[in-house]
C-alpha cells in the first residue's frame, strides 16, 4: 500500500514533465472512487449505482483496462448523511488518491463535496438530474439540467396529451434540488400564464411516511373546477409511502396526473403499481426504450448483477456514459492527470443506451433526449413522448434572474 | 324482463343512428394510431353507440387490444397479458376519452358495477349529448348508490347545456348533493357562465357548509391515524421508561426488530396458498415473541447491572441499540424492505355521511387500541401485572412477600420489549422497512410518555391522541415540517408548567 503511493506520488511530481503515452506502461491501476449511499434513506436509489461503476469497471478491465493499465475500484459509504459526504470525498481525494470519483444522488450531497473537489482538483462525474444553475471545472453533470427534464414536462402537463392542467401542486422533499427546480418551474408557469394562485407548494422532510394529510389537501385543491397535475421532486424512499396513499386515496391518474423526477423503474421496484398506472415520470432514458444499445445494456447489467429480473434506469444510464466517456478521454489524453482528462472529456461522444448519440459539451454538461413515460402495471415505463434529438444543457436557467448573465451563448 | 327491456333499448338506440358500417370499420383501425387519433377514435365509437365497440374498447383499456396483421386490431382473450409491439399502447389523454365512451356504452349493463364505473365516467365526461341517456338510465335505475352517480352525472351533463334553463336545472341538483366532484364541476362551470354566476356561487356554498363537516372528520382521522402510530411506538416504551424507569434507547430498535420479523414471516409464507394471505395477523405473534426474547436477554445481560444508573444504562442501550442496526443492516442489507399489504388493507373505507378514510390506517387504529386494551389487561388483570406493579412500588417488601423481583423485571422489560415488537408489525404497513426505521420514531415515544405522564397508561393515550391531532391540525397552516417543530415547542413550554406530565403517578419513578 505505502510503496503504490509512493509510486503514485513520483508519477505525479513527473506529471508536469512532458510525458509521452508509455507512462501506462507503468501499469499501477487506475483508481475510481465510488461516493454512493449505501444505507440511510438513498440507499434505496444510489446502491445500484454502486454496482453499475463497479460494472463497467469489470467491463473496462476485461477489455484490457484503459492504455495497458487496470482498473480498481475505491467504495465507501457515505451513508446518506450529508457531511459525511465531504469527509469521504476528501478521504477518496487524500487517502486513497483516486483518479477519478463516481458519486452522488442528492444535491445537497454534490454541495457538500464540491468544495472538497475543487480544493484537492479532483474529478466527479455526477450521474442524477438536478436543478441546474451550478458549473464546476471539477465535476461533469451526466444527468439532465431543468430544460432537458423538469420543464419539457411540465410543458407536456400543460399539453392535450397531459391533460391541459391548469392548477398544479410542486410538491417535494425539503432540500436545494426541489426548492430550486421549483423556483424555476413557478417562473415558467409564471410565463405560461398560470397565476401563484394556481400553485400549490409543500415540502416534507426526508424519510417522510405520512402522507394522508398532504394527499388529502391536494385532493382538495384539484377539486377546484380546474384540471390539476402534481410535479413531484420527492426523494428516496419517501416516495413508497407516497405513492402508497395516492393509490389508496384512490386519485387516478385519469383525474391527477403526477409527474415524478426522481421516480424510476428502481424506485417503483418495491411498490405495487396497479393503481398507479398513468402517473408519469420524466426522464432521458427508459428501461423500456427500444434500441440495440439498450438491449445490450440491460442484458449487461442483469447478467453482472446475476438477477434476471432487476431493472435498470436513467440515473444507471447517465452514470455508464459518463464512465465511456471518462475512459475515452483518458485514452485520448493519454494519462489520468485531471487537467489533462478534463480538456479531453470536452466533445466526446457515446451512443446511449437511449438510442441517441451523448455529447460533453463545454459546460460539462451532456447533450440528451427528453423523454416522458407513464407507469405500467408491470413497475416499467411506457414512452408517451419523446424529443426528436438530443438537446443540449442549459445549466444557468432563464427563470433564475440573478444568475442569468452566467449563461453562456 | 328487466334485461329484455335492456336489449330493446340497445336497439332503439342502434334504429336511431343510420347505418354507419364503414364509418365503424374505419374508427376501429383509428384505435391503432398515435394517440391523438385514438382519442378521437375512442370518442366516436362512444357516441355512435355500437354495441360492437364495447369489448374493443375494455379491450384497449386492459392493453388487451392488439394489432392485427393487415391494419385491422385484434381482441386478447380476457385475463391474458400480452406484451411485445403489437399491443396497443394507451396515454393519459386515451383513457379519459375511455372512461366517457365506456361509460356510455355500459351505462345500460346488467352489472350493477359496470353501471356504477359508467356513471362516473359520464360525470367526468360533463357532456350535454349524453343528458338523454341519462335520464332514461336514471328512470330504470334502482341501486341507489348507482343512482346518486347517475344524479350527479346528469347535473353535471345539464351544466354543459346550450339552453340556460337546462343549465340552471343542472346547478340546483349539483347544488342539492354533499359531493366534493360536484363542486369542482360548479366551479368549473364558473369561468364559464357570467349569468349563471350567483346560482353556482349559492350552490357551492351550499356544498360547502355540507363538506365542512366531513372536512373535520377527515381530519380528526388524520390526527387519530397519526395518534395510534405514536401511541404504538410509545407503548412499549410506557412499560419500561415509564414504569420500570429503564431509559432504553434502543427502544426504535426494538419497533425495527418487530418490521423485519414481519417481512421474514411473509417470506416464509409466500409459497403456502393457504398461510401467505394470514400473514400479517400471523407476524403479531412472531414480533412479540422475538422482541421480547431480545429485550430479556438484553435486560438480564446488560440493563440489571446498571440499575439506578441513568447516564449509563442510557449510553448502554444507545449502542445496543446501533449494534441492532448494524446487525440488522449485515444480515438483511441497507436497501428496504417490501411488505405486502393484504387486500383488505388497501383502498378506502366509506363511512357514514361519505366520509372516506384509507383502510390500513383504519385497521392501524383498532390494532393500536387493543394493544393498548392488552396491555392495561396485563397490567391489572394478571399475577405478573400484579407482581410487577408491587415490586415497582416498593422493591424490598415484595420480596419478603415472596416475589422474585429479578425476574419480574426481566418479564415486565420483555413484555415492554414485545410491544415495540408489535407496534414494527404496524408500522410495516405505512412506513418503509429499514434498519434506519427506528430511529424516526424514538424521539415521538418519549416525548408521548414524558407528555402523558412517565408511568401513566391513560396519559399515553391521551397524550398520543393529542400530539397526532395537534400535529394534523397545524399541518395545513405551516406545513409538515413546521408543524412538527410547533408541536415540539408546545410540549418544551407544556414540561415547564408540568414537569410530571398530564398525569403524574406515583412509584419508583415518581420518586427518583
Amino acid at each position: 500500500m505505502n510503496l503504490r503511493i509512493s509510486r503514485r506520488a513520483a508519477l505525479l511530481g513527473l506529471g508536469t514533465l512532458p510525458l509521452a503515452t508509455p507512462a501506462f506502461a507503468q501499469g499501477a491501476p487506475i483508481k475510481v472512487g465510488v461516493l454512493h449511499s449505501l444505507s440511510g434513506t438513498m440507499a434505496i436509489s444510489e446502491t445500484a449505482l454502486r454496482d453499475t461503476v463497479l460494472m463497467m469497471l469489470e467491463w473496462q478491465n476485461s477489455q484490457g483496462g484503459i492504455g495497458g493499465r487496470r482498473l480498481e475500484a475505491v467504495v465507501v459509504d457515505p451513508a446518506s448523511n450529508w457531511p459525511l459526504f465531504a469527509e469521504k470525498a476528501r478521504e477518496l481525494l487524500q487517502v486513497h488518491r483516486v483518479d477519478v470519483s463516481f458519486g452522488c444522488w442528492t444535491s445537497v450531497s454534490r454541495k457538500s463535496v464540491l468544495p472538497v473537489y475543487e480544493e484537492l482538483n479532483g474529478l466527479l462525474f455526477y450521474p442524477v438530474q438536478y436543478e441546474g444553475e451550478e458549473e464546476s471545472r471539477n465535476i461533469f453533470y451526466t444527468g439532465a439540467a431543468p430544460n432537458q427534464q423538469a420543464i419539457p414536462a411540465v410543458e407536456y402537463l400543460l399539453g392535450p396529451d397531459g391533460g391541459e392542467a391548469q392548477r398544479i401542486v410542486l410538491l417535494g422533499t425539503d432540500y436545494v434540488y426541489p426548492r430550486t427546480t421549483n423556483r424555476i418551474l413557478r417562473g415558467f408557469l409564471n410565463s405560461k400564464g398560470i397565476t401563484n394562485a394556481d400553485i400549490m407548494e409543500e415540502y416534507t422532510p426526508f424519510g417522510h411516511s405520512d402522507w394522508q394529510g398532504i394527499v388529502a389537501r391536494v385532493k382538495r385543491f384539484a377539486g377546484e373546477g380546474k384540471k390539476t397535475a402534481i410535479v413531484s421532486t420527492i426523494n428516496g424512499d419517501a416516495n413508497v409511502p407516497f405513492y402508497r396513499e395516492l393509490g389508496n386515496q384512490g386519485i387516478k391518474a385519469e383525474d391527477i396526473p403526477c409527474v415524478a423526477f426522481s421516480v424510476g423503474e428502481e424506485e417503483l421496484a418495491g411498490i405495487d403499481t396497479r393503481p398507479l398506472v398513468g402517473h408519469l415520470a420524466a426522464w432521458n432514458y427508459f428501461m423500456s426504450v427500444d434500441a440495440p444499445a439498450n438491449r445490450d445494456f440491460v442484458g449487461m447489467w442483469r447478467n453482472y448483477i446475476k438477477n434476471p429480473r432487476r431493472v435498470t434506469n436513467d440515473p444507471m444510464e447517465a452514470t455508464l456514459i459518463g464512465f465511456k466517456m471518462w475512459a475515452q478521454a483518458v485514452a485520448k489524453a493519454g494519462t489520468t492527470s485531471v487537467d489533462a482528462v478534463r480538456t479531453a472529456m470536452i466533445g466526446q461522444k457515446v451512443a446511449a443506451p437511449s438510442g441517441y448519440e451523448s455529447e460533453m459539451k463545454a459546460n460539462h454538461h451532456l447533450t440528451k433526449p427528453v423523454m416522458i413515460g407513464e407507469i405500467q402495471a408491470d413497475g416499467q415505463f411506457s414512452i408517451v413522448s419523446k424529443t426528436p434529438t438530443a438537446i443540449a444543457a442549459e445549466n444557468w436557467s432563464p427563470f433564475i434572474p440573478e444568475n442569468a448573465n452566467r449563461r453562456r451563448g | 324482463m328487466n334485461r329484455l327491456i335492456r336489449w330493446l333499448l340497445l336497439l332503439l338506440l342502434l334504429a336511431a343512428l343510420p347505418a354507419r358500417a364503414q364509418d365503424f370499420d374505419a374508427l376501429v383501425s383509428g384505435l391503432a394510431g398515435g394517440f391523438a387519433q385514438q382519442a378521437e377514435a375512442v370518442e366516436r365509437l362512444g357516441s355512435l353507440g355500437d354495441p360492437r365497440a364495447l369489448p374493443l374498447l375494455r379491450a384497449l383499456s386492459e392493453s388487451r387490444l392488439m394489432r392485427a396483421e393487415g391494419g385491422g386490431v385484434r381482441v386478447a382473450p380476457n385475463g391474458a397479458t400480452p406484451s411485445g409491439p403489437e399491443v396497443i399502447r394507451i396515454n393519459n389523454r386515451v383513457r379519459v376519452a375511455l372512461r366517457g365512451a365506456l361509460g356510455r356504452l355500459q351505462l345500460v349493463s346488467p352489472d350493477p358495477a359496470e353501471r356504477l364505473v359508467a356513471a362516473d365516467g359520464l360525470l367526468r365526461a360533463r357532456s350535454a349529448e349524453d343528458i338523454p341517456l341519462l335520464e332514461t338510465a336514471l328512470a330504470r335505475e334502482s341501486v341507489p348508490r348507482i343512482r346518486d352517480r347517475m344524479d350527479l352525472a346528469l347535473g353535471a351533463a345539464r351544466l354543459g347545456s346550450s339552453d340556460p334553463a337546462v343549465r340552471r336545472e343542472g346547478v340546483a341538483a349539483l347544488g342539492a348533493t354533499a359531493s366534493p366532484e360536484a363542486r369542482a364541476v360548479l366551479l368549473s362551470a364558473l369561468g364559464t357562465d357570467e349569468e349563471l354566476a350567483p346560482a353556482v356561487d349559492a350552490a357551492v356554498a351550499a356544498i360547502d357548509r355540507r363538506l365542512a363537516l366531513r372536512h373535520a372528520a377527515e381530519t380528526a382521522f388524520q390526527g387519530l391515524s397519526l395518534g395510534s402510530v405514536l401511541l404504538l411506538a410509545a407503548l412499549g416504551l410506557a412499560v419500561t421508561f415509564g414504569v420500570m424507569g429503564v431509559i432504553n434507547m434502543a427502544h426504535g430498535e426494538f419497533v425495527m426488530l418487530g418490521a423485519y420479523t414481519t417481512v421474514v414471516v411473509q417470506e416464509a409464507l409466500r409459497a403456502s396458498p393457504t398461510l401467505a394471505p394470514w400473514s400479517l395477523p400471523l407476524a403479531i405473534p412472531a414480533a412479540f415473541l422475538v422482541t421480547a426474547a431480545v429485550g430479556a436477554a438484553m435486560e438480564r445481560g446488560l440493563i440489571r447491572h446498571l440499575y439506578g444508573r441513568p447516564l449509563e444504562t442510557l449510553l448502554l442501550t444507545f449502542g445496543v441499540g446501533m449494534v441492532l442496526q448494524q446487525v440488522v443492516r449485515l444480515v438483511f442489507g441497507a436497501q428496504n424492505r417490501e411488505v405486502i399489504s393484504p387486500p383488505w388493507m388497501q383502498g378506502t373505507l366509506a363511512l357514514p355521511f361519505d366520509v372516506t378514510v384509507t383502510q390500513n390506517r383504519a385497521w392501524i387504529i383498532l390494532f393500536s387500541l387493543a394493544v393498548l386494551a392488552c396491555t392495561f389487561a396485563a397490567m391489572r388483570l394478571t399475577r405478573f401485572g400484579l407482581e410487577m406493579r408491587a415490586v415497582v412500588q416498593n422493591r424490598r417488601i415484595a420480596a419478603t412477600m415472596g416475589i422474585r423481583t429479578g425476574r419480574v423485571d426481566a418479564l415486565t422489560f420483555a413484555f415492554g420489549s414485545g410491544i415495540a415488537g408489535l407496534a414494527g408489525v404496524a408500522l410495516s404497513q405505512i412506513d418503509n422497512v429499514s434498519p434506519n426505521l427506528g430511529t424516526g420514531y424514538i424521539i415521538d415515544s418519549f416525548m408521548v410518555v414524558v407528555f402523558g405522564g412517565v408511568g401513566s397508561l391513560l396519559g399515553t393515550l391521551i397524550g398520543a391522541f393529542t400530539l397526532g391531532v395537534m400535529n394534523k391540525l397545524l399541518e395545513p397552516w405551516a406545513g409538515a415540517v413546521l408543524a412538527k417543530v410547533a408541536v415540539l415547542v408546545g410540549i418544551m413550554l407544556f414540561i415547564q408548567r408540568r414537569p410530571k406530565g398530564l398525569f403524574a403517578l406515583k412509584g419508583r419513578a415518581a420518586e427518583s
